[in-house]
């Protein structure tokens, strides 16, 4: 057994003496090779293309017919183009310009590569070449005059010598990408405070609950039990910037037996006769909460999986969440309309910094 | 081996003892209700005091065990006071009731009775407390608005049925069903009727016309094929993530190994 | 051409294709040898020596799949739109007609319905990047479970770990450009989990989409990623990278003749040329043949980017699946108010635990280095088994990374397995905490059981599977010897010895020291030293088994 010195290159297998390092500090790396000879290279074995004229005609053929196949398949391609055009709203014939277009493409590229690969395997000389190998590090004298190079720099320049001149240049590299950061500031304008847009969303007091999409206003004698209505404020479909407004404003409607809902003292009054409006906006990464199970009253975001307990105002149940969804105090107007009493008390959506 | 295969036989008979007693029990109680009753429906077409009569008689045979004898509901079953022709056609139309044991949800199946069946056991059922009426032809013949249809679904039915309606997971082991295949009529009426935990869609939520609009849309999709080929379920990322881990790498693969293997 | 090509192949040693004379080839050769001086550069490479094993390919699997992208990518920018303007759909897909979405949702529809054979472009530009990522991570694996990134390829390993990340980041943004459904709602994961940051996540959450979520700029800011920064930096990595495999020369597996100061292989021209060359061309036919026939990324059904709608299954593509799962795993209630702030751990945990994952792929390399102190170049590879440690601590993270990336398709597995996507997520949670080390213990045992196995072989040969009856009535099985080449392939490895904890030159034992003689004991704690020559020859017929070494490291 052989356990080799482990230092620059010497890998010589053959020294069965135990040797251990002390390169540098306390390395001690002992490594253990078997001291059995490499046995060199097997004899070369002939492949049938080398031995059987009849074998390498063969391939030969092969190879040239995957060369024409290619050129069919090139071909095919071309007129599949022409073949199959689109036609208006006709997804069939989409499907199948796509399906004869690819298989025409595919076959021109299957058959130049097989037909290489197999020209390279079956009929290309197949003796296998040796390289040597050179240490990657490159040779002392090569080292030794970049070293040199790098003396002669720095005594012709200074730059070790004079400190002053040298800090100040570090000092002004480290200064000069600061304007490059600054200009970052400009990625969001300039007149907003994000924590402060975060708080706040388009619900306000008397504020109507209407259909999401179509902004129709929803009268409580619309929501029966059991029915969940997916809801944007009034007037969010004009606004110009609707979807910023709706990715904080989208609420879910539901009825429930008023008997189930188990409200805290605070929120008393802030649902009317079993109908509670919770945000739709996962409090977990802000995914839309929206598949409501009306019997078990459970509210599960499709992302992560959290779970909220509409009977508990929305508290989490299961998953990443661990904040409740905020609820959207509603009330019903004199004609019968639900509409909000406020804004949501606290910010809907995801946690951030900021938020307390 | 020996101890590998005693283990297979201790489990086999056990297996087969459970299969064979599901299985009786639902063909055999099939048949049964089907040789018993087959003669006795002749009349389809009103829902005549006859029909009523004959759907009470099934109701109470099939459904009152865990309904309540009158439609007041048990510890194992909802009441279904006011859940109307629609919800029962839905229920036993799709062969979800009668459930076939107990389980996170009723599973759709084979429908156990036949069309007259199922009409005058709703007839029956909407005669006791009116509810939502089976949906009137004119509705299902997926001849409306795809574009609004498709909108609704995506806001009211995507997030559980998946955009493609390939369904997806609820909470506990419940499930929303994929809606390939589905009859008009039950897609309307499950809308309508809120079926197991699928929330209600009343008419002043999705009119009869957006119903219309939304099976429109499903139907377009369904009997349209995808345009860029197969859809591998419909399922999204994790089914293309899948297919070019084992398909696209996995042929690839099968190639790298032919190319760097000496030839023969 | 051809008469060139038989040349070569009659006489192999012919050293350079460009011929001084006759013909037009030879004329437009030496025009452009006068010009250039291109000679030097094909007398350099043209027979450089490429040694062929089918794991090899892997990487250039991950770079024809990028060149694939890079066609049909330029071939989409001519037509998609990277703005959020808003406009009405008036294309050829009926169910989106008249509904109003950005121009770079149009843009996209335009291409898939409106642009004959853009359907099948965009298709395989996705499905090409699907494949670009996996093989990606395939190359990784195969490079580490070889030890292919020790000395010299540690810098190389670095920069293919970057270009891992790089593509993983070009990936997302593509993913996110046609502001669909599904990429919308990924976007808008990743504002939530950019808000949940501390201190500055609420800031870069706004400046990056110009405002408040969802804005109108991160498309095309994403674009400008996409399409310009991201790839200069994967194509300046790849340059790099591949430089780095001419300076080291490829490495390649123990076999009879193959020692740590030769490479032995095909050379460039003709036979890798046309292999690699080929090979070029039948990915392109893998990944045009799935684009044929397999939809990807069916933006038409996920519609418009809307804040209200979701779809069930809402996942992200493969690759950025880990992170996704990693966010389902974690237990209710991680997010507390301290100090007036909001930490969500629910959050900052995931993020930490990624990144860590992430930075210990990156520093591997120079960790074992440390640990075994070995300062010499290796080009010979190891077969995993031969590295028990190292290879079961790569299981180990190829099981964490497994139970991320499952824990992103729960709700599929609960559907599709009839089981509940709370089971399947506690299941996975108990995965991604035991399942590592249960890997790491397992794969360490069978790489020591398989180790063991070939000590058996190298001693006493095959089991021939042939019974025969010695005549005193015992049974035996005849072993047949291997072959000296067959032999070496099992031979040629090398153990370390655990190091010995020893006082440095001013006396001291550092916590350092400590630390690396621990480390270094538990990596080489358990090995099988390959046999001597001595063993070999008396291995016939007498019973030595190859003993698991306890090391005298640490006591």
């Amino acid at each position: 057994m052989a356990h080799d010195e482990v230092s620059g290159t010497d890998t010589s297998a053959s020294d069965s003496s135990a040797v251990e390092t002390t390169r540098g500090a306390s390395t001690g790396t002992v490594v253990i090779a078997s001291d059995v000879a490499n046995p060199g290279e097997p004899p070369h074995r002939q492949r049938v293309t080398d031995t059987d004229p009849r074998a390498a005609k063969r391939a030969a053929r092969s190879v040239y017919t995957l060369f024409y196949l290619s050129i069919a398949g090139s071909v095919f391609a071309v007129a599949a183009y022409m073949a199959f055009p689109i036609e208006d709203g006709d997804p069939t014939a989409l499907r199948l310009n796509n399906l004869f277009l690819g298989i025409g493409i595919a076959l021109s590229l299957f058959g130049i590569g097989l037909g290489a690969v197999h020209w390279g395997k079956a009929l290309m000389h197949d003796k296998e070449g040796i390289d040597e190998r050179h240490p990657v590090r490159g040779t002392d004298a090569t080292v030794a005059r970049a070293v040199e190079i790098f003396d002669e720099a720095d005594r012709e320049s200074g730059f070790g010598r004079r400190t002053l001149i040298r800090n100040s240049l570090i000092g002004a590299l480290v200064a000069f990408p600061l304007p490059g950061l600054v200009l970052f500031r400009g990625f969001g304008p300039q007149d907003q405070n994000p924590p402060e847009l975060l708080s706040h969303t388009m619900w306000k007091k008397g504020a109507r609950l209407t259909l999401d999409p179509s902004g129709i206003p929803v009268k409580a004698s619309d929501v029966t039990i059991g029915s969940v209505f997916h809801i944007i404020p009034e007037g969010l479909n004009e606004r110009h910037d609707k979807l910023e407004q709706k990715a904080k404003a989208a609420v879910l409607l539901m009825r429930l037996n008023p008997d189930d809902l188990n409200i805290s003292p605070e929120r008393e009054g802030w649902s009317y006769d079993g109908i509670v409006a919770y945000s739709k906006i996962c409090t977990h990464v802000g995914c839309p909460v929206a598949l409501y199970e009306h019997q078990t009253h459970h509210l599960l975001c499709p992302c992560h999986q959290s779970t909220f307990d509409v009977v508990n105002e929305c508290e989490v149940i299961f998953g990443p969440a661990k904040r409740a969804l905020p609820q959207l105090p509603i009330e019903v107007d004199s004609d019968g309309y639900l509409v909000a009493q406020s804004d949501f008390h606290e910010p809907v959506g995801p946690s951030f910094w900021e938020r307390s | 081996m020996a101890r590998k295969s005693r283990k297979a036989n201790r489990r086999h008979p056990l297996a087969t003892v459970v299969l064979i007693a599901i299985g009786l029990v639902v063909t055999g109680g099939g048949y049964a209700l089907l040789s018993s009753t087959t003669t006795a429906t002749a009349d389809t077409n009103a829902s005549s005091q006859e029909t009523i009569d004959e759907g009470k008689k099934l109701f109470a045979a099939n459904c009152a065990t865990c309904h309540g004898m009158s439609l007041e509901g048990t510890d194992d079953g909802p009441s279904l006071i006011g859940v109307g022709a629609a919800a029962v056609n839905f229920q036993v139309g799709t062969g979800r009731m009668p459930m076939a044991m107990q389980g996170p949800q009723a599973m759709q199946k084979p429908p156990q009775f036949t069309d007259e069946q199922t009409a005058a056991m709703a007839a029956y059922v909407a005669s006791i407390s009116p509810g939502p009426a089976i949906p009137d032809e004119k509705y299902l013949q997926a001849d409306g608005d795809a574009t609004n249809g498709g909108e609704l679904f995506r806001i009211n039915c995507a997030m559980c049925h998946n955009v493609a309606g390939a369904g997806g997971a609820l909470t506990e082991g419940k499930f929303a069903p994929e809606l390939k295949g589905v009859l008009p009529t039950h897609i309307f009426e499950a809308m309508l009727t809120g079926p197991q935990n699928m929330p209600v869609f009343n008419d002043d939520n999705l009119t009869p016309e957006d119903k219309r609009d939304i099976i429109t849309y499903l139907k377009y999709i369904e009997n349209n094929p995808s345009p860029g080929g197969f859809e591998l379920g419909s399922l999204g990322p994790v089914a293309e993530g899948l297919f070019v881990w084992i398909f696209g790498l996995g042929a690839v693969i099968a190639l790298m190994v032919w190319l760097t293997a000496k030839s023969n | 051409m051809t008469s060139t090509i038989e040349r070569a192949d009659a006489h192999p040693e012919a050293p350079v294709p460009v011929r001084k004379s006759g013909g037009f080839t030879a004329a437009a050769a030496n025009y452009i040898e006068d010009r250039t001086s291109i000679s030097g550069v094909v007398k350099e490479f043209g027979r450089k020596i490429f040694p062929d094993h089918w794991s090899f390919m892997l990487g250039e699997v991950a770079l024809y799949s990028f060149i694939v992208i890079i066609l049909t990518g330029s071939f989409l920018t001519f037509f998609f739109q990277a703005s959020m303007v808003e406009t009405v759909y008036d294309g050829s897909f009926v169910p989106l007609k008249g509904v109003e979405m950005s121009s770079a949702m149009e843009s996209t529809l335009h291409i898939s319905f409106d642009l004959r054979g853009g359907l099948l472009i965009r298709q395989i530009h996705h499905w090409a990047a699907l494949l670009f990522i996996a093989a990606i991570g395939l190359h990784m694996l195969r490079v580490f479970f070889t030890g292919a990134f020790r000395k010299p390829r540690e810098l190389n390993w670095v920069i293919g770990f970057l270009l891992f990340v790089l593509a993983m980041a070009e990936g997302f943004t593509g993913y996110s450009l046609p502001d669909d459904l599904l990429s919308g709602n990924g976007l808008r994961i990743i504002d939530g989990l950019i808000k949940g940051l501390p201190f500055v996540g609420t800031w870069i959450s706004f400046l990056l989409f110009g405002g408040e979520f969802p804005g109108t700029d991160i498309v095309g800011r994403f674009y400008t990623l996409h399409i310009l920064l991201l790839p200069a930096l994967v194509v300046a990595f790849i340059a790099l990278h591949l430089v780095f495999v001419v300076v080291h020369k490829h490495t390649q597996f123990a076999g009879a003749g193959r020692t740590e100061k030769n490479v032995i292989g095909y050379p460039i021209l003709p036979v890798y040329a046309a292999k690699a060359g080929g090979f070029f061309f039948l990915v392109f036919g893998v990944i045009a043949l799935m684009a044929a026939f397999f939809t990807i990324n069916p933006i038409w059904n996920y519609g418009p980017y809307d804040p209200s709608p979701v779809s069930a299954g809402t996942q992200p593509d493969w690759y950025i699946g880990f992170a996704d799962g990693a966010l389902r795993l974690i237990p209710p209630g991680w997010e507390f108010v301290w100090l007036d702030h909001t930490w969500s751990f629910n959050i900052i945990v995931p993020v930490v635990a990624l990144l860590a994952l992430l930075g210990a792929v990156a520093v591997y390399p120079f960790v074992e280095g440390w640990v075994t102190g070995d300062k010499r170049e290796h080009h010979i590879l190891d077969r995993p088994r031969n590295a028990p440690t190292r290879t079961a601590i790569g299981a180990a993270g190829v099981t964490f990374y497994a139970a991320l990336w499952a824990a992103a398709s729960s709700d599929i597995m609960a559907t599709h397995f009839q089981l509940s996507i709370e089971g399947v997520i506690h299941v996975v949670q108990a995965w991604a905490v035991l399942g590592p080390f249960l890997a790491y213990f397992i794969t360490k045992r069978v790489c020591i059981g398989l180790m063991k196995k070939d000590h058996e072989i190298l001693l006493h040969g095959y089991e021939s599977g042939r019974i025969v009856r010695l005549p005193g009535g015992e049974y035996i099985e005849v072993h047949e010897p291997v072959d000296e080449y067959e032999r070496w392939k099992l031979l040629d490895y090398e153990v370390y010895q655990p190091i010995m904890l020893r006082p440095n030159a001013e006396g001291k034992i550092t916590a350092g020291m400590r630390l690396r003689a621990r480390m270094s004991n538990w990596f080489f704690e358990d090995r099988i030293a390959p046999p001597t020559r001595e063993q070999l020859e008396a291995g016939h017929g007498h019973e030595t088994h190859g003993e698991i070494e306890k090391g005298p490291g640490l006591v």
